[in-house]
């Protein structure tokens, strides 16, 4: 699954940190998400629109 | 969550130290009693098994550490880590029993159990996870 973690975050200027502090989750999970070595569930899919005030498909897209 | 370890993962580590010192303690009293002719009857076979309770202990943190991890991705790596670790004990131990069977390797396991294989795996569950997701998760 392709995402726009990076570009969004780089929008934001917020560190992988920063999101993973919104998130409740280790940096190395998002850092994993960010680079599509992970699938989030669909609760922790829904937590990352909430934090980017953005619908799910507007950030990830199947391959 | 911050830059250090989860609750969960901190939780563990107190856990693992206060069983491998239990593990430590016990086995050095089992010994001294066995040493010493102090252990008879029923209460050899409770010495013989005391420092199995603390090693028994791991894989019951190991279990709460998968439970209480509420990162969803850390947990994932501490379940491939324990899968690996199983796949990588179980072939040893399948190994070595088939030389022995065949007498090509001495009977016994000198001390080197299914445990130690279990817990060695788990470093080999963290390099794995270190070579295909880039980071290890944190049993080992």
């Amino acid at each position: 699954m392709k995402n726009r973690l990076r570009v969004l975050r780089a929008e934001r200027e917020w560190s992988q940190q920063d999101l993973a502090d919104r998130l409740g989750v280790s940096r190395q999970s998002v850092n994993a998400i960010e680079t599509g070595k992970y699938d989030p569930s669909l609760p922790l899919a829904f937590r990352i629109a909430q934090a980017f005030d953005l619908t799910i498909e507007a950030i990830f897209e199947a391959d | 969550m911050s830059r250090t370890l989860s609750p969960a993962s901190r939780r563990y580590t107190l856990r693992l130290a206060v069983l491998m010192a239990a593990y430590v303690a016990l086995l050095f009293f089992a010994r001294w009693m066995f040493k010493h002719d102090l252990a008879k009857g029923a209460l050899a076979y409770g010495l013989a098994l005391l420092p199995a309770l603390p090693i028994i202990g791991v894989f019951w943190a190991v279990m709460r550490l998968i439970v209480e991890e509420t990162d969803e991705f850390i947990r994932l790596l501490h379940v491939r880590q324990c899968l690996v670790a199983t796949g990588f004990c179980l072939t040893v131990m399948t190994v070595w029993e088939w030389l022995q069977n065949f007498d090509l390797v001495a009977q016994g396991n000198h001390g080197f159990g299914a445990a130690f294989f279990w817990f060695a795996g788990l470093g080999v569950g963290a390099l794995y996870n270190r070579l295909t997701l880039g980071t290890e998760g944190g049993c080992a």
